[in-house]
């Protein structure tokens, strides 16, 4: 088989959902198999991993983005069912939750505001363009809905995805760091804040660390994904509409 | 387990329905997020089927980010253009509001067990 051969290939192949598809499925998995051979340390994302991979591919092989998403739609899909699954685990949390749900809710209110006027204001005053502003609002909650918010209020959902991923990694691996600084040392505390300001990717790193802030991690980011959902797109309406 | 990807695609699709309907800047899977949680406290015992089909979704859900973050090959010039605003409000407003968090839970939360030694807990 000659070289023109192998090219007529691809683009046979690159046309397929299935290439796409695939792709995506064994990029994933050898992030998450270096994840794994590295002790499960935060730097090494499975997400950023498969990112790279696959951008490699396509900027090698000349693949457009609308091309590759004709098979990676399949995953892409899923986000959406994903994302109210996120009820289970909350619902598990019941028990945490009604037990100091008045100091828990103004927590999670406070939180999602520092996180989304601070970096809003910070990026702006640093000269960032409306769309990025409004790309990067939301960028502390889990990335389905930070892309759905993001959408809402006039942002680039791709930009926000991104944005929600580096999110999470920063404050997996230098939030402990800083809360060490502030001598922090309520676990329910640190969870809770993880869960807030770095979301699904902060709160698999709290659960590695211990089991109580863990718990109140995912109890964090479930309802500051609703508690984001619900203030950003009025605020940013009100504001800016 | 059909019945419980179904029930989660009933809840999605009625928040799809609800935030068309009523003009909501709120995606329609969190209004499905909501209205399943509330299904669950009124059911207080969750079917097994139904906690297996959603730990199954969420068991990776990491992978189901790819996707949408492969776009960042798209957003190359937005990032080159606006990168010091951006790498600062993931930088900064990220440990900002968490330290800020963590400090406000410390201080309300009712006392309890607390880190031996901060230097543990990385």
């Amino acid at each position: 088989m000659n070289e023109t051969d192998i090219t007529q290939l691809w683009v046979y192949l690159s046309t397929k959902p299935l290439t796409g598809l695939t792709i995506t499925l064994v990029a994933y998995a050898i992030g998450f198999w270096l994840y794994q051979k590295s002790n499960r340390n935060p730097l090494c994302n499975p997400v950023v991993i498969a990112i790279a991979l696959i951008a490699l591919v396509l900027h090698l092989t000349g693949t457009p983005y609308a091309a590759y998403f004709e098979g990676a739609q399949f995953v892409h899909f899923l986000l959406g069912p994903a994302t109210v699954a996120l009820a289970v685990p909350l619902f598990r949390q019941t028990a945490t939750l009604k037990r100091a749900l008045p100091v828990i809710a103004f927590g999670v209110l406070f939180g999602s505001l520092v996180a989304s006027a601070s970096t809003v204001i910070l990026a702006w005053a640093l000269g960032a363009s409306p769309e990025t502003l409004a790309s990067l609002a939301p960028k502390s909650v889990t990335t389905p809905v930070a892309m759905g918010i993001a959408e809402e209020i006039g942002g680039v959902p791709a930009l926000t995805a991104v944005c929600v991923i580096a999110t999470g990694i920063v404050g997996a691996t230098l939030g402990p760091t800083v809360m060490n600084l502030a001598r922090l040392k309520d676990w329910r505390a640190r969870g809770f804040a993880m869960g807030v300001a770095a979301h699904g990717i902060g709160t698999a790193r709290a659960f590695q660390v211990n089991e109580t802030a863990g718990a109140f991690s995912g109890l964090a980011m479930g309802l500051n994904t609703m508690a984001t959902a619900l203030t950003i797109p009025f605020l940013w309406h009100w504001m800016f509409g | 387990m059909i019945a419980a990807f179904a029930l989660i695609l009933v809840c999605q699709l009625f928040g799809e329905v609800v935030s068309e309907l009523f003009d909501l800047p709120v995606p329609g899977p969190v209004i499905g997020l909501v209205l399943l949680f509330f299904g669950l406290l009124i059911k207080r015992k969750p079917p097994k089927i139904l906690t297996d089909a959603a730990d199954n979704l969420l068991i990776h859900f990491s992978l189901l980010f790819v996707p949408a973050g492969v776009g960042v090959v798209t957003q190359i010039d937005r990032l080159k253009g606006d990168w010091l605003p951006i790498a600062a409000a993931l930088i900064i407003s990220t440990l900002l509001a968490m330290v800020l968090t963590a400090l406000l839970m410390s201080k309300l939360l009712p006392k309890q067990e607390t880190v031996e030694k901060a230097e543990d807990a990385q």
